[in-house]
């Protein structure tokens, strides 16, 4: 593909992206911090963040199926997970993480459950969308471009 | 029988033609008249009439006075009784025996009695006052009584019956006595008693309205008071609905904004650039108008509170005036400020809030002014009250400009600081500050002078199509300078000009501050005075008060500074040579006057032969009309555009003197190259549990040039600062598990202050410890949750500031430049 149909692509995809909520200026903020000194920042920081959630999400499955259920312990995590998606600037995630929190606080099971699956359903989202975005970077890289911020 | 009597007079009038020889009967009894009165009658025979004979032989019988009926008397025809008593030959017994006393009679003895007049002389007080009414009656027949005296009117009035006794057994009589007249009604009594009554109606009358009053008046009061509450249910109502509503309208409007700051960094040709800078300015106005209204709400719900941090005024004063450059230049007006030397350099109070009050008036200041100045002016309160009765009556024309103003001394007229019983004296630490801001604009119309301070009132319906605005500025400037114990006034003369003054209490900055911080804030003003300390300055301008400005803001640069009203003064001045002058520093106003024409000017620097000659600076009004005259091509002038700033000024010494090194960065930048300038090589400790987080901050701070070290928890963040150790700062997420923000916090303060004290007391060695002997690294909280709870959790367990998570740039500049420089 042409250059610069790669790139015109990427804006696209990356200011969808913005547009429905996925990404928040955080993430452009992650962006800037990425320079010649630390060229990949972002990557990093993502993979980080994706390892991260997996892992609070599966601590969350866990303690959800418990007969007697830690509702500290599950509100902890549900913060852990909360704090590294503001960072990232996944803010679907993030909002999610805000209602989970309030079930959390009203012990209410179900509404937890809910969420759970939300949560999961958001993160699958972005992840996709982030390593999809990622892909074209890396296409427009070889490309020999750099890809526009 | 012969008897010598006295008889009364008979009932029957003498005349003598009726005298008739009295019968033949057995006995006779002629009269022998006593008294003359009654000579006219010349005999009677007593025996004769039936009545008369009864009489008198019931006399001699009785032995007892014995009185007639009452009759006619003769000739005076009034109503009279006679009397007759027995004369008897000798003593009787009393027991004697009629038949005795028959025998026994000599003769008889009578008198005539005239019963009017007898009354009349008895009763004479009584009877004569005609008051009350005496009826005497024979009433020795019951049936038929005699009036024997007193008008027969019979009435059934209160009668009172004596029974009188003449002696006469066989006679019985009556005294009745009444009133004449009626008894009077009680008038009296029944006007009392009538009265008493109408007053006792009336006051019961009187107890039960003001009894129905009460009632009343209760029943309004509750229901009052349900209104009422209900009337402040719905003011917090609407005050929440306002906050609620502004406060919703503010995440999309920074959405908006966000998306075209975005906007401005992609590829724009010059209208689409234009179109967004003037979006952009629509919605910053939005932000603003929206702002200033969640302001009115918290106010009026009384949720405003007052910072209290360290700031520098004339730092302030500087960004306020730089914000204003842009549009007073364009307007033609001189903008102008000047700050006190008493006003010390650092002071405690809400920078945010001052900033407002102050833009709030320059703003309005700048909105109704055409031509002319506006000059802002900020003293020490004991300054002006010394000189309020020193200074004598300024001249009109002794203004900035030129053009007259209202005078400022009006404006603070009515200040309670001012009056004798309300002056507060000050605590030592406390500075009164009075702040004018005077213009030469259109003035406020005489009679909207009063409603001025109201919230949403504007001088007239079209302000806010020509000018724009919402008319909240002024009244929420009041509450803020309250809120700041001053207080605010105003002098207007329509025309002419408007001066807002106001005053604000503080404390001071310098004299409470740590010796670490104070140590950062010396640095600062010295390094940039360093370089221009000791040079000399020559200002021509004729206007004292524009001078004194001019002389204020360069002597912020540590320069000396003289002032010369003629320019040939100055000359001969920087001719003589006594003390060398680096730069002149010219008035636009001279500059058109003067010197435009004349190449005297410069060739006399030129050839001053000692050192090198001073440079020649021009104060001008605006950047346009300064082009020209340069043009001249004399001498190397520089043009420094005013609102005459230290900055500015410092920028053009640099540029031309080739002092300093670093030129002044664009605004834009500001941000990112100061926050590099603040955390270039220091030392930074990240504190936060989560990996994610921790990398992204790490990453911020690495960009802006700081040496970072991470660590996750609370624990090593305590190993890590134990002193001694090369950390300038660290910045510490609250919620972490084990130990959290605040507990770790605590602990590092515990040790440092342990560690100082040990220090001070010489148990421990300074050398061992870096030579610092004061050991308080800044620590700032990392928080998602800026409530106003956590900040005041975060400062009492010794923190230094917060930021949020993520890290936003403006927030983390403000916070890190409190420690830093």
């Amino acid at each position: 593909m042409d250059l610069v149909q790669l790139q015109r692509q990427f804006v696209d995809y990356k200011t969808s992206l913005y547009h429905e909520g996925f990404l928040d200026e955080q993430f452009t903020q992650l962006q800037e911090l990425q320079d010649e000194n630390n060229p990949d920042f972002v990557v990093e920081v993502v993979s980080l963040f994706f390892e991260d959630s997996e892992r609070l999400l599966n601590e969350l499955a866990r303690a959800l199926e418990q007969q007697n259920i830690d509702y500290k312990r599950i509100d902890a995590h549900v913060h852990q997970l909360k704090g590294s998606s503001s960072s990232i600037g996944a803010q679907r995630v993030q909002k999610v993480c805000i209602a989970f929190r309030n079930y959390c606080e009203e012990q209410n099971v179900e509404g937890c459950l809910k969420c759970l699956q939300q949560v999961r359903h958001e993160y699958s989202l972005v992840k996709t969308k982030l390593e999809s975005l990622f892909q074209l970077e890396q296409q427009i890289l070889t490309a020999g471009g750099s890809f526009p911020m | 029988m012969d008897t010598l009597e006295q008889n009364p007079v008979h009932k029957d009038d003498y005349n003598p033609d009726l005298l008739e020889p009295s019968p033949i009967q057995e006995e006779y009894a002629p009269v022998v008249f006593a008294q003359d009165i009654v000579s006219h009658v010349v005999s009677i025979d007593m025996l004769s009439g039936q009545e008369d004979s009864k009489n008198v032989l019931c006399a001699r019988k009785s032995g007892k006075g014995v009185l007639t009926a009452p009759f006619r008397l003769l000739k005076t025809n009034r109503l009279g009784v006679i009397l007759t008593f027995a004369v008897y030959k000798r003593d009787l017994p009393l027991n004697a025996t009629p038949t005795e006393r028959i025998q026994a009679t000599d003769g008889y003895l009578g008198g005539v009695f005239d019963i009017e007049s007898l009354v009349e002389k008895l009763l004479q007080q009584l009877a004569s006052k005609q008051t009350i009414l005496v009826n005497v009656l024979d009433t020795t027949n019951q049936s038929y009584p005699i009036s024997m005296y007193g008008l027969n009117a019979s009435n059934d009035g209160l009668e009172h019956v004596s029974l009188l006794n003449f002696g006469d057994p066989f006679r019985k009589h009556e005294m009745r006595c009444r009133f004449k007249q009626k008894p009077p009604w009680p008038w009296l009594g029944i006007t009392t008693s009538i009265g008493i009554l109408v007053i006792a109606l009336l006051v019961g009358h009187i107890f039960h309205a003001t009894v129905n009053r009460i009632a009343k008046v209760e029943d309004d009061c509750h229901k009052m008071m349900e209104l009422k509450k209900q009337a402040e249910a719905a003011d917090v109502a609407k005050s929440q609905f306002l906050a609620t509503v502004s406060h919703e309208i503010r995440t999309p409007m920074n959405g908006v904004l966000g998306m075209l700051h975005m906007l401005m960094d992609t590829d724009l040709d010059v209208t689409q650039l234009d179109y967004v800078r003037t979006a952009q300015a629509s919605g910053k106005a939005l932000v603003a108008l929206i702002n200033e209204v969640l302001d009115q709400a918290k106010i009026e719900s009384g949720k405003l509170e007052l910072e209290e941090v360290q700031f520098d005024l004339r730092a302030i004063l500087d960004d306020v005036l730089s914000l204003f450059s842009g549009k007073s230049q364009d307007k033609g007006v001189e903008l102008a400020v000047y700050i006190s030397d008493q006003v010390p350099q650092m002071l405690i109070g809400d920078p945010g809030r001052f900033r407002q009050i102050i833009i709030n008036l320059m703003g309005n200041s700048i909105k109704f002014t055409e031509k002319g100045h506006i000059l802002v002016t900020v003293h020490l309160v004991e300054e002006v009250i010394d000189s309020i009765e020193v200074e004598t009556e300024s001249s009109s024309e002794n203004t900035l400009s030129g053009f007259p103003v209202a005078d400022r001394r009006q404006s603070w007229k009515g200040f309670r600081t001012f009056s004798q019983e309300g002056f507060i004296h000050p605590f030592s630490h406390s500075i009164n500050l009075i702040v004018s801001v005077e213009d030469t604009g259109e003035g406020i119309p005489l009679e909207a002078q009063s409603r001025v301070f109201t919230p949403f009132m504007q001088v007239g319906p079209s302000i806010s199509r020509t000018h724009g605005g919402t008319g909240i500025g002024l009244s929420i400037s009041k509450c803020l300078v309250n809120l700041m114990k001053g207080e605010i006034g105003f002098a207007s003369i329509p025309k002419i000009g408007s001066t807002f003054t106001f005053t604000a209490i503080f404390t001071s900055g310098s004299s409470s501050s740590k010796k670490y911080k104070s140590q950062q804030i010396n640095k600062m003003s010295n390094s940039v005075s360093s370089e221009f300390y000791g040079m000399r300055a020559l200002v021509m301008d004729p206007r004292p008060v524009r001078a004194k400005v001019s002389k204020y803001q360069i002597r912020r640069l540590g320069i000396h500074v003289e002032v010369v009203s003629q320019w040939k003064q100055g000359l001969s001045s920087i001719c003589r040579g006594s003390n060398a002058i680096n730069m002149v520093i010219v008035e636009q106003e001279v500059w058109d006057k003067y010197l435009n024409n004349s190449t005297l000017f410069f060739d006399t620097l030129e050839k001053i032969d000692y050192g090198t000659p001073p440079k020649v600076f021009l104060l001008s009004n605006s950047i346009s009309s300064s082009g020209a005259n340069i043009s001249t091509g004399v001498c190397n002038m520089t043009v420094i555009p005013k609102p005459l700033r230290s900055s500015m000024l410092a920028a053009a010494l640099q540029r031309t003197m080739g002092v300093g090194n670093k030129g002044n960065p664009c605004n834009g930048q500001l941000n990112s190259l100061s926050l590099r300038n603040l955390l270039l090589g220091r030392k930074i400790l990240i504190v936060d549990d989560n990996n994610v987080n921790l990398k992204v901050a790490a990453g911020a701070m690495k960009k802006y040039g700081a040496d970072v070290v991470s660590a996750t928890r609370g624990i090593e963040a305590i190993e890590l600062l134990t002193p001694p150790h090369q950390f300038d700062a660290c910045f510490m997420d609250i919620q972490m598990p084990e130990m959290d923000g605040f507990e770790a916090t605590r602990r590092i303060r515990d040790m440092e202050h342990n560690i100082n004290n040990r220090i001070h007391h010489g148990e421990l060695s300074v050398e061992a410890y870096n030579n610092v002997s004061n050991w308080h690294v800044s620590i700032l909280a990392m928080t998602a949750d800026v409530i106003q709870a956590t900040r005041e959790e975060c400062l009492r367990c010794g923190m230094d500031g917060y930021v949020s998570k993520p890290f936003e740039a403006e927030q983390l500049y403000r916070e890190v430049s409190r420690f830093f420089q």
